[in-house]
């Protein structure tokens, strides 16, 4: 069976739609969004109004698409918005959904 | 003191004491979305009343207001400030804009005070909202290919704030007075409560902001107050001799000009010049101008609109 991952995406939420096509444009066919709360290198974002939030996207795929994700981000986005990602094996039902 | 303005207040001592206080973010995005729908009812229930023909040429002339506001301010954020080109435009865009929640709060004052104003107004705030974002992303960056227009486009014509607005005024338009008379206790009566929740929160926002101005400096916050009043006064010469407005109308449209996006500008900033800290920009709108505008500078308007009636007469 083929080793799974979860790609995990903390950022601005103002990405959110970029994101989101960016994702499936390199291969995913699902993801996950929910509102983050956190501090890190560009301060407290506490998700108090709209601008001041951030989201956590989740994606199960393979490993050539987590990477290929994840270089596209590092690329395009880590110099000029506040972005985390990180990466672990993950055990899923039915893997070919993925 | 108006208890809008001490709820404002409150909100920044609770929040510079560090107060668990806090509207949670659904409640504040339902209050904004009230105050939007309220603020375009109005306008739109006056608007149906005008001929299209007075009113033409004031959009018209609005429209030119929000295009040269941010062709002022780049200049001396660059030069004066100097700001890389990037930051400057978008401060620019920003100041160009216009805050929907200072121009509720000079509403609520001009009431208080039972000052007549053009109740349609509200038209005026969308289209002043518009073409700062466009000429901030050109000063930025050029008319360049990489700017993806379209996104653009989305974000500033169906964010939040312009969908809100246009949604309400079209509404209120169409409904006309009686029409509306069913909503009214819950968007017109609730209104300045409303307005009052909302400033606590504003309150709150502001106070986190202080603690990037110690950063930022001095210019920022010389600008942050003189910037309001020059681009104030300009809205009171030319709301009361170029668009003919009455009294409280100047005041309205002086406010306008004065007061920074914090809601539109910063989306589309973020998106189309991603290299602008906005960390600088929303220093200055929301901790300098738009507190210094709903404390001081709407009865500023007030008696600067006054003087230029008495001045070049109304």
């Amino acid at each position: 069976m083929e080793q799974l991952k979860i790609l995990t995406i903390v950022t601005e939420s103002v990405l959110e739609n970029q994101i989101a096509e960016d994702i499936e444009k390199h291969g995913a066919h699902g993801y996950t969004i929910t509102d983050a709360r956190g501090k890190g290198h560009r301060g407290l974002r506490d998700a108090g109004w709209d601008y001041n939030s951030n989201i956590r996207v989740e994606i199960v795929c393979n490993l050539k698409t987590c990477n290929a994700i994840s270089k596209f981000l590092l690329d395009t986005y880590y110099n000029d918005y506040a972005m985390i990602t990180f990466s672990y094996d993950v055990t899923v039902q039915r893997s070919n959904k993925f | 003191m108006d208890p809008i303005i001490l709820f404002f207040v409150l909100g920044v001592i609770l929040g510079v004491s560090k107060s668990e206080v806090r509207l949670p973010s659904q409640i504040y995005d339902f209050i904004s979305i009230l105050l939007l729908l309220s603020i375009g009812l109005k306008g739109g229930i006056e608007l149906a009343k005008q001929p299209f023909s007075t009113m033409l040429p004031q959009i018209l002339m609005v429209l030119a207001i929000g295009f040269i506001l941010p062709i002022i301010a780049f200049p001396i954020l660059k030069y004066f400030g100097k700001f890389k080109r990037a930051d400057a435009a978008s401060i620019a865009a920003h100041y160009g804009s216009v805050s929907v929640g200072t121009f509720a709060v000079s509403l609520a004052y001009l009431n208080t005070r039972e000052i007549f104003y053009e109740e349609y107004m509200a038209l005026f705030v969308v289209v002043l909202e518009i073409p700062a974002i466009l000429i901030g992303i050109i000063l930025a960056k050029g008319i360049s290919k990489e700017t993806k227009w379209g996104k653009v486009t989305h974000e500033v014509f169906l964010g939040k704030g312009v969908a809100l607005m246009v949604g309400g005024l079209l509404v209120g338009y169409l409904a006309g007075p009686t029409g509306v008379q069913s909503i009214a206790p819950l968007f017109f009566d609730l209104f300045k409560g409303i307005l009052a929740l909302f400033l606590l929160e504003m309150g709150l926002i502001t106070a986190s902001q202080l603690s990037s101005l110690k950063k930022y400096g001095f210019f920022l916050l010389g600008f942050g107050i003189i910037m309001p009043i020059v681009f104030g006064s300009l809205g009171v010469i030319i709301g009361s001799q170029l668009m003919g407005l009455s009294l409280g109308g100047t005041v309205v449209l002086g406010t306008l000009t004065a007061s920074a996006s914090y809601i539109a500008v910063p989306a589309a900033m973020r998106i189309s010049v991603p290299e602008a800290n906005p960390t600088l920009s929303l220093t200055a709108s929301l901790g300098i101008t738009f507190p210094f505008n709903i404390m001081i500078g709407i009865p500023l308007y007030l008696r600067i609109a006054n003087s230029t009636q008495n001045i070049f007469g109304a």
